[in-house]
């Protein structure tokens, strides 16, 4: 079976409904039209440059090469982690938890999943290791991202409640604990929604994409099983990691609630 | 009359340099404008906030024990209280339920107020059950901002009376009020803060 090739006319068409966001964005005053549209162009260019640099990357076949490729999809994926919480920290530390927390989950999740499940010969083979990184970086960007994101709003708006609960002697980990807990649990719903809906709601990417290439339907299914698990462990370690660095870098020495360290 | 709390050298780039000698059971109070740093010199003193010099409580300095013991021991009440749950009770322990009744009734609190919803309370009823939290602890040094502001007068005279009788067994109070009457009431020391700078009158 052939895949079905598609023209940019195609893809400009489903472009309009990236302009049916920025105008929702502008009407309901949710300051982020200018980040959509930014978004949607970088989107367009990194694929197309991925593009190229797969086909060369793969023909190079080199384990230092995919290591530099695959460390420097962390790093964007750091900085996107880093940009996208309202509240930052004033120095880099919001770059460095982004970089820490999907740097480790990534690599934890990515060697074992290459070691132990899908074995290719040798277990570094560009081929597998690249698109896998790919897809875990993407879910655990995004739990990173999330727990970064509650975890520094929640801090500034429950400021009283923390410090009230340090004024009376308990201990900075006590104080901050439904803080890191409730960004931890935010950072995980996304692999739990798309997990429940996979199948019914969404077919998931992967799988349709190899259904789409011809594979057969069970042996493209089982590929997005374990995908799936190696998601939830990637997204649970990211989010675990975010909340803590986070939550660690907002204190000192005297366990005080350090706001000032934000912007 | 031992001293309690020794406050030498306290600084921040904002406030300060503070100097206090505050005796066991006895009271400053420390009044003045708006932002002089009335707050900030109370959260200074808990440790709440970066800031150097030395504090002494009792004769130990507080950089040699643990931050949560030292704020357990010099307990700061805000002026406007903090809470982390959905029901007042959920705010203490409940073991001690029965003690809790007994000081909040002793404020004007009815009983009931344990089991409601946070977010049922008045701002007044919030502050009085703030400090009921602190002082279940007995802490050595009270360091109360404005613990009688969003109160009607009945009220003020139960909290006051209250503090008085902590004062009597030991306590040291450190107060910021915006009413002169109460500073005089309660104030073994008087002081103004203006611009960061602690003055007697």
């Amino acid at each position: 079976m052939n895949p079905i090739l598609l023209t940019p006319f195609d893809i400009s068409i489903a472009a309009s409904l990236i302009i049916l966001d920025a105008v929702l964005s502008i009407w309901l005053k949710l300051r982020l039209h200018r980040q959509i549209a930014i978004a949607a162009a970088r989107m367009v260019v990194q694929l197309v440059a991925v593009g190229y640099v797969l086909r060369f990357i793969f023909t190079l076949n080199n384990p230092a090469a995919t290591l530099l490729l695959v460390l420097v999809m962390v790093l964007v994926a750091a900085r996107e982690v880093a940009a996208r919480p309202e509240r930052r920290f004033r120095d880099h530390s919001n770059i460095v938890i982004g970089f820490v927390s999907v740097g480790f989950a990534t690599f934890v999740t990515s060697i074992l999943a290459l070691t132990t499940a899908i074995r290719p010969q040798p277990w570094f083979d560009p081929h597998y290791a690249i698109p896998l990184a790919g897809i875990i970086l993407g879910s655990v960007l995004n739990s990173a991202s999330l727990s970064l994101d509650s975890f520094l709003g929640s801090v500034r708006r429950e400021r009283q409640a923390i410090e009230a609960r340090l004024s009376l002697g308990e201990s900075y980990r006590e104080a901050i604990a439904p803080l890191v807990r409730e960004a931890i649990r935010r950072g995980l719903l996304p692999i739990i929604n798309q997990m429940s809906a996979a199948g019914i709601v969404t077919l998931p990417g992967i799988m349709t994409g190899q259904i789409l290439a011809g594979l057969d339907p069970l042996e493209a299914v089982k590929y997005q099983i374990l995908l799936m698990f190696l998601l939830s462990g990637g997204s649970g370690l990211s989010a675990l990691a975010a909340s803590y660095l986070a939550a660690w870098r907002l204190t000192d020495d005297r366990q005080r609630l350090r706001l000032d360290r934000l912007q | 009359m031992a001293t309690a709390l020794l406050v030498k050298d306290l600084r921040t780039a904002f406030a300060g340099p503070f100097e206090l000698e505050l005796g066991t059971g006895a009271c400053a109070a420390i009044s003045g404008p708006s932002g002089s740093g009335k707050s900030l010199f109370l959260r200074m003193i808990a440790d709440l906030d970066p800031n150097e010099g030395q504090v002494w409580l009792n004769g130990t300095e507080r950089t040699s024990i643990p931050a949560p013991q030292w704020r357990r021991q010099t307990t700061y009440v805000s002026a406007e209280s903090g809470w982390w749950a959905d029901r007042v009770i959920e705010h203490f322990d409940v073991n001690r339920r029965s003690e809790v009744a007994a000081l909040a009734a002793r404020l004007g609190l009815r009983p009931d107020l344990l089991d409601a919803p946070v977010a049922q309370l008045s701002t007044g009823e919030k502050q009085r059950l703030s400090l009921v939290r602190a002082l279940l602890q007995s802490p050595p040094v009270l360091l109360l901002d404005e613990p009688t502001g969003p109160l009607d007068e009945e009220s003020v005279i139960k909290v006051e009376a209250l503090l008085r009788e902590r004062k009597a067994t030991g306590t040291s109070i450190l107060l910021v009020t915006h009413d002169p009457n109460q500073a005089e009431r309660l104030g073994d020391q008087r002081y103004r803060m203006v611009a960061g700078q602690l003055q007697t009158p």
